[in-house]
Protein backbone atom coordinates (compact mmCIF):
# COMPACT_ATOMS: atom_id res chain seq x y z
CA UNK A 1 0.00 0.00 0.00
CA UNK A 2 1.40 3.49 -0.89
CA UNK A 3 2.23 5.67 2.07
CA UNK A 4 1.81 8.98 0.02
CA UNK A 5 -1.05 11.24 1.12
CA UNK A 6 -4.25 10.76 -0.53
CA UNK A 7 -3.92 14.35 -2.04
CA UNK A 8 -0.69 13.35 -4.12
CA UNK A 9 -2.03 9.59 -5.01
CA UNK A 10 -5.20 11.82 -6.78
CA UNK A 11 -2.25 14.28 -8.34
CA UNK A 12 -1.00 11.33 -10.68
CA UNK A 13 -1.76 10.43 -14.19
CA UNK A 14 -4.32 14.01 -13.91
CA UNK A 15 -3.24 16.79 -16.46
CA UNK A 16 -2.73 19.82 -14.11
CA UNK A 17 -1.90 23.61 -14.84
CA UNK A 18 -3.33 23.85 -18.41
CA UNK A 19 -1.56 27.61 -19.46
CA UNK A 20 -1.10 29.62 -21.46
CA UNK A 21 2.45 31.26 -22.31
CA UNK A 22 2.17 35.14 -20.87
CA UNK A 23 4.29 36.14 -24.60
CA UNK A 24 4.58 35.79 -27.45
CA UNK A 25 7.99 33.70 -28.97
CA UNK A 26 10.38 36.43 -29.32
CA UNK A 27 14.02 36.94 -30.48
CA UNK A 28 14.94 38.80 -27.85
CA UNK A 29 15.23 35.47 -25.11
CA UNK A 30 16.70 33.50 -28.33
CA UNK A 31 19.75 36.10 -28.57
CA UNK A 32 20.03 35.74 -25.26
CA UNK A 33 19.83 32.12 -24.71
CA UNK A 34 22.19 31.89 -28.15
CA UNK A 35 24.83 34.10 -25.74
CA UNK A 36 24.77 32.01 -22.38
CA UNK A 37 25.61 28.82 -24.77
CA UNK A 38 27.76 30.42 -27.15
CA UNK A 39 25.94 29.00 -30.26
CA UNK A 40 26.68 30.67 -33.33
CA UNK A 41 24.12 28.19 -35.49
CA UNK A 42 22.99 30.41 -38.51
CA UNK A 43 19.36 29.25 -37.86
CA UNK A 44 19.39 31.95 -35.33
CA UNK A 45 21.26 34.98 -36.48
CA UNK A 46 21.11 34.23 -40.08
CA UNK A 47 17.71 35.21 -42.08
CA UNK A 48 18.55 34.12 -45.21
CA UNK A 49 19.73 30.18 -43.79
CA UNK A 50 16.49 30.29 -41.29
CA UNK A 51 14.43 31.05 -44.39
CA UNK A 52 16.34 28.49 -46.76
CA UNK A 53 16.25 25.47 -43.85
CA UNK A 54 13.18 26.21 -41.64
CA UNK A 55 11.38 28.73 -43.43
CA UNK A 56 12.27 31.41 -40.96
CA UNK A 57 13.64 31.82 -37.88
CA UNK A 58 12.76 29.05 -35.22
CA UNK A 59 14.05 29.08 -31.61
CA UNK A 60 16.83 26.86 -30.46
CA UNK A 61 14.29 23.30 -29.51
CA UNK A 62 16.14 23.17 -26.01
CA UNK A 63 14.49 26.60 -25.17
CA UNK A 64 10.79 24.72 -25.28
CA UNK A 65 10.16 25.55 -20.99
CA UNK A 66 11.53 29.09 -21.21
CA UNK A 67 8.68 30.38 -22.90
CA UNK A 68 5.98 29.16 -19.58
CA UNK A 69 8.86 30.33 -16.91
CA UNK A 70 6.19 33.00 -15.49
CA UNK A 71 7.24 37.02 -15.45
CA UNK A 72 9.20 37.46 -11.78
CA UNK A 73 6.40 40.12 -11.47
CA UNK A 74 3.37 41.36 -12.30
CA UNK A 75 1.00 44.17 -11.46
CA UNK A 76 -1.78 41.59 -10.27
CA UNK A 77 -0.03 39.15 -8.73
CA UNK A 78 1.46 39.00 -5.03
CA UNK A 79 3.09 35.97 -4.88
CA UNK A 80 6.48 35.30 -6.85
CA UNK A 81 5.33 32.85 -9.76
CA UNK A 82 7.06 28.73 -10.28
CA UNK A 83 7.56 27.36 -12.92
CA UNK A 84 6.63 23.27 -12.80
CA UNK A 85 4.09 24.17 -10.31
CA UNK A 86 3.63 20.31 -9.40
CA UNK A 87 7.15 20.00 -8.75
CA UNK A 88 6.41 22.50 -6.14
CA UNK A 89 3.56 21.31 -4.97
CA UNK A 90 4.96 17.53 -4.31
CA UNK A 91 7.43 19.31 -2.16
CA UNK A 92 4.77 21.43 -0.08
CA UNK A 93 2.37 18.60 0.32
CA UNK A 94 5.14 15.78 0.86
CA UNK A 95 7.45 18.39 3.38
CA UNK A 96 9.94 17.98 1.73
CA UNK A 97 11.79 21.80 1.66
CA UNK A 98 14.60 21.23 -0.92
CA UNK A 99 14.61 20.04 -4.30
CA UNK A 100 16.58 19.53 -7.46
CA UNK A 101 15.98 18.13 -11.09
CA UNK A 102 17.91 15.11 -11.74
CA UNK A 103 17.11 13.88 -15.28
CA UNK A 104 15.53 15.48 -17.74
CA UNK A 105 14.10 14.21 -21.31
CA UNK A 106 12.56 16.26 -23.88
CA UNK A 107 11.48 15.14 -27.47
CA UNK A 108 10.99 17.81 -29.77
CA UNK A 109 7.94 18.14 -32.32
CA UNK A 110 7.31 20.71 -34.61
CA UNK A 111 9.46 23.42 -34.71
CA UNK A 112 8.65 27.01 -32.06
CA UNK A 113 8.48 29.87 -34.36
CA UNK A 114 9.05 33.62 -34.08
CA UNK A 115 5.39 34.91 -33.08
CA UNK A 116 3.86 31.73 -31.68
CA UNK A 117 1.86 31.30 -28.48
CA UNK A 118 2.61 28.07 -26.66
CA UNK A 119 0.14 26.23 -24.05
CA UNK A 120 1.66 23.54 -21.76
CA UNK A 121 -0.17 21.98 -19.16
CA UNK A 122 1.74 19.36 -16.80
CA UNK A 123 1.37 15.50 -15.77
CA UNK A 124 3.17 13.48 -12.61
CA UNK A 125 3.72 10.11 -13.61
CA UNK A 126 5.14 8.53 -10.50
CA UNK A 127 6.30 8.97 -6.81
CA UNK A 128 8.57 6.94 -5.42
CA UNK A 129 8.71 5.54 -1.60
CA UNK A 130 11.35 7.50 0.63
CA UNK A 131 15.19 6.88 -0.57
CA UNK A 132 18.07 8.55 1.27
CA UNK A 133 20.75 9.95 -0.98
CA UNK A 134 23.97 12.13 -0.09
CA UNK A 135 21.56 14.85 -0.22
CA UNK A 136 19.35 13.78 2.14
CA UNK A 137 15.88 11.97 2.72
CA UNK A 138 13.35 12.39 0.14
CA UNK A 139 11.31 11.15 -2.71
CA UNK A 140 12.18 10.56 -6.51
CA UNK A 141 9.50 12.12 -8.80
CA UNK A 142 8.61 12.18 -12.48
CA UNK A 143 6.75 15.03 -14.81
CA UNK A 144 5.60 15.49 -17.99
CA UNK A 145 5.76 18.78 -19.01
CA UNK A 146 3.61 18.91 -22.84
CA UNK A 147 4.20 21.65 -24.90
CA UNK A 148 1.68 23.01 -28.21
CA UNK A 149 1.84 25.79 -30.23
CA UNK A 150 -1.57 27.42 -31.42
CA UNK A 151 -2.97 25.61 -33.47
CA UNK A 152 -3.18 22.68 -31.27
CA UNK A 153 0.38 20.77 -33.00
CA UNK A 154 3.12 19.01 -30.31
CA UNK A 155 6.15 20.92 -30.05
CA UNK A 156 7.49 18.91 -27.25
CA UNK A 157 7.47 17.14 -24.30
CA UNK A 158 9.54 17.30 -21.40
CA UNK A 159 10.16 14.56 -18.38
CA UNK A 160 11.29 15.66 -15.53
CA UNK A 161 13.34 13.50 -12.69
CA UNK A 162 12.96 15.37 -9.73
CA UNK A 163 14.24 14.48 -6.45
CA UNK A 164 12.64 16.39 -3.41
CA UNK A 165 14.64 16.19 0.03
CA UNK A 166 15.36 17.11 3.55
CA UNK A 167 18.99 17.86 4.35
CA UNK A 168 19.87 15.00 6.74
CA UNK A 169 21.51 16.85 9.96
CA UNK B 1 30.47 25.17 -36.22
CA UNK B 2 31.10 22.51 -39.11
CA UNK B 3 29.49 22.34 -42.65
CA UNK B 4 26.25 20.68 -42.92
CA UNK B 5 27.16 16.56 -41.83
CA UNK B 6 25.54 13.91 -44.05
CA UNK B 7 25.07 10.77 -43.03
CA UNK B 8 27.26 8.68 -45.02
CA UNK B 9 29.99 10.70 -42.92
CA UNK B 10 28.51 9.46 -39.61
CA UNK B 11 29.92 6.06 -38.02
CA UNK B 12 29.11 4.36 -35.26
CA UNK B 13 32.14 4.82 -32.55
CA UNK B 14 32.91 8.31 -34.21
CA UNK B 15 34.33 10.84 -31.96
CA UNK B 16 32.80 14.31 -31.81
CA UNK B 17 34.94 17.31 -31.46
CA UNK B 18 36.00 17.95 -27.81
CA UNK B 19 34.33 21.62 -26.92
CA UNK B 20 36.42 23.64 -23.92
CA UNK B 21 34.11 26.29 -22.04
CA UNK B 22 35.11 28.56 -19.23
CA UNK B 23 32.46 29.36 -16.75
CA UNK B 24 32.45 32.42 -15.26
CA UNK B 25 29.45 34.19 -12.88
CA UNK B 26 28.06 36.14 -15.47
CA UNK B 27 27.86 32.72 -17.79
CA UNK B 28 25.67 31.51 -14.90
CA UNK B 29 23.62 34.51 -14.35
CA UNK B 30 23.11 34.99 -17.91
CA UNK B 31 21.59 31.54 -18.81
CA UNK B 32 19.70 31.74 -16.05
CA UNK B 33 17.96 34.74 -16.84
CA UNK B 34 18.03 34.07 -20.74
CA UNK B 35 15.69 30.77 -19.67
CA UNK B 36 13.81 33.25 -17.49
CA UNK B 37 15.07 31.17 -14.38
CA UNK B 38 14.46 33.96 -11.44
CA UNK B 39 15.72 31.36 -8.11
CA UNK B 40 17.73 32.40 -6.52
CA UNK B 41 20.79 30.09 -6.36
CA UNK B 42 21.65 30.76 -10.02
CA UNK B 43 22.77 34.28 -9.07
CA UNK B 44 22.77 35.02 -5.04
CA UNK B 45 25.90 32.97 -3.52
CA UNK B 46 24.89 33.19 -0.33
CA UNK B 47 21.43 31.65 -0.84
CA UNK B 48 22.73 28.87 -3.04
CA UNK B 49 25.85 28.26 -0.20
CA UNK B 50 23.41 28.59 2.74
CA UNK B 51 20.09 26.97 1.44
CA UNK B 52 21.26 24.38 -1.31
CA UNK B 53 24.48 23.50 0.62
CA UNK B 54 26.77 24.22 -2.74
CA UNK B 55 29.98 26.15 -2.78
CA UNK B 56 28.70 28.77 -5.47
CA UNK B 57 25.36 30.02 -7.72
CA UNK B 58 25.45 27.24 -10.34
CA UNK B 59 24.26 26.64 -14.01
CA UNK B 60 20.45 25.57 -14.30
CA UNK B 61 19.15 22.92 -16.31
CA UNK B 62 17.65 24.78 -19.42
CA UNK B 63 21.26 26.43 -19.68
CA UNK B 64 22.94 23.23 -19.16
CA UNK B 65 20.26 21.47 -22.32
CA UNK B 66 21.19 24.94 -24.33
CA UNK B 67 25.16 24.04 -24.23
CA UNK B 68 24.33 20.33 -25.13
CA UNK B 69 22.20 21.82 -28.18
CA UNK B 70 24.97 24.05 -29.35
CA UNK B 71 27.51 20.88 -28.66
CA UNK B 72 25.81 18.59 -30.85
CA UNK B 73 24.81 21.05 -33.68
CA UNK B 74 28.28 22.90 -33.93
CA UNK B 75 29.20 19.05 -34.88
CA UNK B 76 26.17 18.80 -37.19
CA UNK B 77 25.85 21.96 -38.88
CA UNK B 78 22.39 24.06 -39.11
CA UNK B 79 20.18 20.94 -41.13
CA UNK B 80 21.11 18.85 -38.01
CA UNK B 81 17.71 18.66 -36.20
CA UNK B 82 17.32 17.72 -32.22
CA UNK B 83 14.67 14.70 -32.28
CA UNK B 84 15.74 13.75 -28.33
CA UNK B 85 17.68 14.66 -26.13
CA UNK B 86 18.06 13.12 -22.20
CA UNK B 87 20.76 14.66 -19.65
CA UNK B 88 21.39 13.22 -16.32
CA UNK B 89 22.89 15.61 -13.75
CA UNK B 90 25.80 14.29 -11.14
CA UNK B 91 26.92 17.17 -9.67
CA UNK B 92 26.68 21.22 -10.71
CA UNK B 93 28.79 23.21 -12.68
CA UNK B 94 30.13 26.58 -10.80
CA UNK B 95 32.13 29.55 -11.60
CA UNK B 96 36.06 29.05 -12.12
CA UNK B 97 35.01 25.67 -13.74
CA UNK B 98 36.53 24.74 -17.14
CA UNK B 99 33.79 22.22 -19.22
CA UNK B 100 34.70 19.97 -21.40
CA UNK B 101 32.32 18.44 -23.49
CA UNK B 102 33.02 15.12 -25.37
CA UNK B 103 31.06 12.79 -27.61
CA UNK B 104 30.67 9.55 -29.63
CA UNK B 105 28.20 8.38 -31.89
CA UNK B 106 26.51 5.30 -30.66
CA UNK B 107 24.45 4.54 -33.59
CA UNK B 108 23.60 5.43 -36.96
CA UNK B 109 19.96 4.26 -38.17
CA UNK B 110 17.18 5.27 -40.84
CA UNK B 111 13.68 4.63 -39.45
CA UNK B 112 10.68 3.50 -40.80
CA UNK B 113 10.01 6.68 -42.09
CA UNK B 114 13.49 7.56 -43.73
CA UNK B 115 14.75 9.55 -41.92
CA UNK B 116 18.47 9.21 -40.83
CA UNK B 117 19.26 9.23 -37.42
CA UNK B 118 22.69 9.64 -35.14
CA UNK B 119 22.12 8.93 -31.37
CA UNK B 120 25.39 10.23 -29.89
CA UNK B 121 26.56 9.60 -26.00
CA UNK B 122 27.50 12.77 -24.64
CA UNK B 123 29.92 13.76 -21.31
CA UNK B 124 30.25 17.26 -19.61
CA UNK B 125 33.47 16.64 -17.25
CA UNK B 126 34.60 19.48 -14.74
CA UNK B 127 38.45 18.52 -13.63
CA UNK B 128 37.91 14.91 -15.45
CA UNK B 129 34.82 14.13 -13.23
CA UNK B 130 31.64 13.47 -15.22
CA UNK B 131 29.06 16.39 -13.96
CA UNK B 132 26.79 15.14 -16.43
CA UNK B 133 25.87 12.62 -19.08
CA UNK B 134 23.40 13.38 -22.33
CA UNK B 135 22.15 11.27 -24.93
CA UNK B 136 20.77 12.48 -28.19
CA UNK B 137 18.76 11.63 -31.74
CA UNK B 138 19.53 14.11 -34.30
CA UNK B 139 18.23 13.71 -38.06
CA UNK B 140 20.42 14.70 -40.32
CA UNK B 141 20.29 14.75 -43.94
CA UNK B 142 20.87 11.71 -45.67
CA UNK B 143 22.24 13.93 -48.99
CA UNK B 144 21.99 17.20 -50.38
CA UNK B 145 18.45 17.23 -50.87
CA UNK B 146 17.68 16.29 -47.79
CA UNK B 147 16.10 18.37 -45.20
CA UNK B 148 14.96 16.96 -41.65
CA UNK B 149 13.17 20.60 -40.55
CA UNK B 150 10.76 19.82 -43.61
CA UNK B 151 9.87 16.67 -41.79
CA UNK B 152 6.37 17.25 -40.57
CA UNK B 153 3.43 14.95 -39.09
CA UNK B 154 4.11 11.13 -39.41
CA UNK B 155 7.69 11.88 -41.28
CA UNK B 156 8.73 12.96 -37.94
CA UNK B 157 9.29 10.30 -35.69
CA UNK B 158 12.22 11.52 -32.60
Amino acid sequence: MSDLPAEVQGWIGEKRYPIESEFDVERGYIFSSCASAENGNPLFWDEKVAQAVTGGFIAPPSMISVWFRPHFWTPDRTEEGKPLQCHFDLKDSLALPEAIIADNTIVFGEPVRIGDRLSTYQVIRSVSELKTTKLGTGRFWVLDVVYENQKGELVGTESYTGFGYRRDS
Amino acid sequence: MSANLTIGEVEKGQSLPDLSIDVGVTNVVLGALASRDWRPMHHDKDFAVERNGTRHVFVNTPHNAAYFERYITDWTGPLGRLGRIKFQMKDSVFPGDTMVFNGEVDEVRVDERGCAWADVRVELRVGGEVTTECTASVAIPQGEDDNPWKRRGEDWQP
